[in-house]
């Protein structure tokens, strides 16, 4: 996904660190990444550790770090938009509508990548501390214990106890409903497809008019 | 034989449970949670929790500790399989939100898809997009 930016910037003093949410490992991570041959580290996050430090809650999120191992956009939607929810779900088509928007909306996403890359801690793309903080998604005490639920669920189906893990990772979903990556890994673990089956499209409906991706908050983007 | 997931670590103890909570050894509990019990109360590098006063009894008897009474005094999620054999410990929402108010990158370290293992700070001195990703 990051593999053309990756080597546009690359000398830039520039990385790319993707992450793969992906309970099932590296057995299941591998074909993606072989595909993509990305030459940035692609790592296998078994129990979505990335998630529960830096408060992700769906894929593709991105948080952006400076030389110095500092947060100057905290995690946030990278770069999508929530099209798919236009998508016939049988046939796969979206609409043209859609289809530009969402390739604007990654232009400029990696536009804004871009313009930090070249311009550091002045690009108008990087948060000032204040704001980065304000930016910063809360945690509460059910999210924290919908982490600790999903780290036991996830252990237990490591462990052969399928079913008492596939009851646990359901709990976690139940304290935390907001996040798209513990259902959909639950889901994913429970059959594989599932994530993008009838279920899932189903939740996705069931949001109304909430948003499956969270807007970003950045200079040029639409209000949504 | 308990096992409890906590930190980056999955680890078997020796644990009794009762009606008031589950107890491990000093060295087993300093070892799943970071925290000593000292007399200034669970201390973990400068920081000291103080007990309750009044209510040591339930936090240490006989030398063990009580898991329980100190995930609930620090507000730590503690969540137990369904026949209590296995446990995971997680660190409080007030904690993970200080961490990234501080806007200091958490550390991690997790592997590619050949085993070797990648840290974040392998890669100070370089921006980095942290990018999360999924084949579900």
């Amino acid at each position: 996904m990051w593999q053309a930016l990756y080597e546009e910037l690359q000398g830039k003093r520039f990385t790319v660190i993707a992450v793969a949410l992906e309970s099932r490992g590296p057995i299941t991570a591998r074909p993606w990444i072989e595909r993509a041959k990305p030459t940035y580290p692609c790592l296998i996050d078994v129990d979505h550790s990335i998630a529960r430090q830096y408060n992700m809650i769906n894929v593709p999120q991105a948080v952006w770090i400076d030389e110095d191992g500092r947060i100057v956009r905290p995690t946030e939607s990278a770069g999508v938009t929530e099209g798919f929810r236009k998508m016939n779900p049988t046939t796969y088509e979206m609409p043209k509508k859609e289809i530009e928007e969402g390739a604007a909306a990654r232009g400029r996403y990696l536009d804004a990548i871009r313009d930090w890359v070249a311009h550091g801690a002045s690009s108008k793309f990087a948060l000032a501390a204040a704001d980065a903080q304000r930016h910063t998604p809360q945690f509460t005490d059910d999210i924290a214990r919908a982490h600790a639920t999903f780290r036991l669920g996830r252990y237990l189906i490591e462990i052969g106890r399928r079913d008492e893990g596939l009851r646990t990772l359901e709990a976690a979903t139940r304290l935390d409903p907001d996040s798209w990556s513990i259902w959909r890994q639950m889901a994913d673990l429970d059959t594989i497809g599932k994530s993008g089956g009838p279920e899932f499209w189903a939740r996705v409906h069931a949001l109304g008019s909430k948003h499956y991706y969270a807007p970003i908050d950045m200079p040029g983007e639409p209000e949504r | 034989m308990t096992t409890i997931i906590s930190g980056n670590a999955v680890r078997d103890v020796d644990a009794r449970a009762d009606g008031n909570g589950m107890w491990l050894a000093p060295n087993d509990f300093e070892a799943v949670t970071g925290f000593e019990l000292k007399p200034e109360g669970f201390c973990r590098d400068a920081m000291c929790i103080p007990i309750p006063p009044n209510r040591a009894g339930e936090f240490q008897r006989g030398g063990a500790i009580n898991i329980s009474r100190f995930a609930e005094l620090t507000r730590r999620p503690w969540v137990g399989s369904e026949a209590g054999d296995v446990w995971a410990l997680e660190e409080p929402a007030d904690a993970r939100n200080d961490a990234l108010q501080s806007l200091e990158a958490p550390e991690f370290e997790l592997p590619d898809v050949d085993g070797t293992m990648h840290r974040l700070s392998d890669y100070r001195g370089r921006k980095v997009l942290l990018a999360s990703w999924a084949s579900w």
